[in-house]
């Protein structure tokens, strides 16, 4: 169960993360975009959800990510992400609630590139009773 | 001139499970529920699903396109109603297309609808994108 005195707390990524252009081709392929001088829409999530998962797994946030669903995602884009960027990121933990037994979290990351916010996301996730 | 109620041609993409392992790799999201069917079967799903942001991925790939590119997507949102099941060796299908629900200026919210196997995958899928870049 997720400590229900995290909501609300916001968490600054540790790491600064530099964007390669292998990294943009890889997911780009995926989808068979061919334009890869910028990033896909939905490429953030590739740094949001791992950022979401090394901190709602924290002990004391108590969240079982083996039995994770994804409830719904929303995204934000200020400007496309390119390679070469190198990234800073912040989560905040918005709500969570539980329904028949599901609990159901929602955070949110936002993504900068010094001051300059560059894509906010949001992502519901709900562990399955 | 782009009016309010226009439908937008559906594409569809082909789902199977080496795409599922080529989203896994791209993305960093390996769990096993898209990889491992008995996994999948363990914790009470059909089979083995696809990710619900590859589903989102490629349903952005079709906004992009129809957009003029990616850069000019500015927010992209869904619900993940039900799952697209791939089960293995087989092709399945994800049929996108979108009506224009509104239009501000240079810039058009679009309704996105996604269904796989007849089945719809995604609610409440919108994107606002900005024309002419």
């Amino acid at each position: 169960m997720l400590n229900p005195d995290s909501v609300g707390r916001t968490f600054a990524g540790v790491d600064v993360i530099t964007v390669t252009q292998e990294e943009i081709n890889s997911f780009a392929a995926v989808i068979g975009e061919k334009n890869t001088s910028v990033a896909p829409p939905t490429f953030s999530i590739r740094i949001s959800l791992r950022e979401f998962e090394s901190i709602l797994t924290k002990p004391e946030i108590g969240l079982d990510w083996t039995r994770l669903v994804h409830g719904d995602q929303k995204f934000e884009i200020f400007r496309p992400i390119v390679a070469g960027d190198s990234l800073t990121t912040s989560a905040t933990i918005e709500n969570y609630r539980v329904a028949a037994g599901n609990e159901i979290v929602t955070v949110r990351s936002d993504v900068f590139s010094g001051e300059e916010k560059v894509v906010s996301s949001w992502s519901t996730l709900v562990v399955r009773a | 001139m782009i009016e309010v109620g226009a439908s937008i041609p559906a594409h569809e993409f082909e789902v199977n499970r080496e795409l599922l392992k080529q989203y896994a790799d791209a993305s960093g999201d390996h769990n096993r529920i898209h990889q491992d069917e008995a996994f999948a079967k363990s914790v009470g799903l059909p089979d083995v699903i696809a990710h619900g942001m590859l589903t989102m991925a490629l349903a952005g790939k079709y906004i992009s396109d129809w957009a003029g590119g990616s850069q000019n997507v500015k927010e992209f949102s869904a619900r993940f109603t039900k799952p697209v099941v791939v089960p293995a060796g087989k092709n399945v299908d994800l049929t996108v297309s979108a009506t224009v629900l509104e239009v501000i200026g240079n810039k058009v919210r679009l309704e996105i609808s996604a269904t796989s196997q007849g089945v719809k995958v995604l609610g409440m899928a919108k994107a606002l994108v900005e024309q002419g870049n």
